[in-house]
């Protein structure tokens, strides 16, 4: 027992900022962004808050799926850009959405909705929960330094969701951790206890990109072989994969040594950034609504990211 | 142990370049390779060679590039 995806909603703020908007605001270029990186433009929130995205997102994928608010058992979210610690993302969509279910948020940094999808699984597997709904939802650009460009110019917000209910079409998993800071660190406001003698350090993203890079292709060639070889799978039989979608670079470069076709590496880096959690399912959602999913396609993603943490699964698309 | 002229074909091959115009020299950066195309490369490298390489330098010519590289597999020999 696991799940079937029973629809998808996506939900990003409406401010686009251009690569030249931001090369008019420090030192950078359309150039060096879109070679570097693969990103022409993002969405950033001007007023909306992370939760208010996801709760948007959470109403597509409740429509999508033809599920009702009071229906939903469970509600996931995963974040690590909430405005609040509590209550979490999770716990505003249910209130947002007039739901009655728990709801819980889970911290995985950038592979969460893999892990999202797994979790969800179990529940199912226990037997008492019909439907439940999943969202993966960031407000990044609150993260970032905007005057350095070297990072900034990587991330974007916006908000995924899907809803699931009991099915099989989750075929393979395989979720890793790879505990340490010293690539990818967010630290968190420090606080003002007057025992505490640690010095602070600034809330932003830090991220060393070289080590970033070689441990992405890696953990995506790697957790993509185990899966599809769990799953009794050829590359080529995969109609889609869903990569994070966190560079262009690591996706062609974990590509190149995979045997899918490369046609088959679902991309959108260059409309969105990088969205940490939200980027696969505003992708998987685009491909739903894009209707380039048709039943019985077999669907990996993977992801990779803060943790350090790297996911991939093998899902059948039922819808 | 990696050679200048192993090293040197090997660039031309990934990149697609003549060899002959590549030299101890020549930057990576006049060759299209920014910090992650260096990582790229180590990464291919290292299939190669047979061993993993921890990019703990900032290299700048080819020529940097494989003393790197052989200093390594020193170390790891």
């Amino acid at each position: 027992m696991s799940f079937s995806i029973l629809g998808t909603g996506s939900y990003v703020p409406p401010r686009i900022v251009s690569n030249d908007e931001l090369a008019g605001m420090m030192p950078t270029s359309d150039e060096w962004i879109s070679q570097r990186v693969g990103v022409k433009e993002r969405h950033i929130c001007t007023t909306e808050t992370a939760a208010e995205l996801a709760t948007q997102a959470a109403l597509r994928a409740l429509e999508n799926s033809g599920t009702r608010p009071e229906e939903l058992d469970m509600i996931l979210a995963a974040t690590v850009s909430g405005e609040e610690i509590c209550p979490g993302i999770a716990c505003q969509v249910q209130r947002d959405l007039g739901a009655d279910c728990p709801a819980m948020d889970i911290n995985a940094a950038c592979s969460a909705f893999i892990y999202l999808l797994e979790t969800a699984a179990g529940f199912f597997a226990r037997g008492r929960m019909k439907r439940i709904l999943l969202i993966g939802a960031e407000r990044m650009s609150r993260l970032l330094e905007w005057d350095k460009a070297g990072i900034c110019v990587i991330f974007g917000d916006g908000a995924g969701a899907a809803v699931l209910g009991p099915g099989e079409d989750l075929l393979a998993s395989r979720l890793h951790t790879y505990g340490g800071d010293s690539v990818i660190c967010i630290p968190n406001y420090i606080g003002a206890s007057p025992f505490f003698t640690r010095e602070a350090r600034a809330p932003f993203v830090n991220m060393n990109g070289q080590e970033t890079y070689k441990f992405a292709v890696n953990a995506m060639c790697r957790d993509l072989t185990q899966v599809l070889e769990d799953a009794g799978l050829e590359g080529p039989e995969l109609a889609w994969v869903i990569p994070h979608q966190a560079n262009v670079r690591i996706i062609q470069g974990a590509g190149k040594r995979l045997p899918i076709p490369e046609e088959r590496f679902y991309v959108n880096i260059d409309r969105y950034g990088n969205t940490s959690s939200a980027s696969i399912p505003i992708a998987l959602d685009e491909l739903n609504r894009g209707g380039k999913l048709k039943p019985g396609d077999l669907l990996a993603m993977c992801a990779f990211g803060g943790g350090l943490s790297s996911a991939a699964s093998v899902l059948r698309w039922s819808v | 142990m990696l050679t200048l002229e192993k090293l040197i074909e090997f660039i031309a091959e990934q990149l697609d370049k003549d060899a002959a115009e590549i030299n101890a020299d020549t930057t990576l950066e006049s060759l299209g390779i920014d910090s992650l195309g260096t990582v790229e490369l180590v990464m291919n490298l290292e299939d190669v060679i047979g061993m993993e390489i921890e990019l703990d330098e900032k290299l700048q010519t080819v020529g940097e590039f494989c003393a790197f590289v052989q200093k390594k597999q020193q170390e790891q020999a």
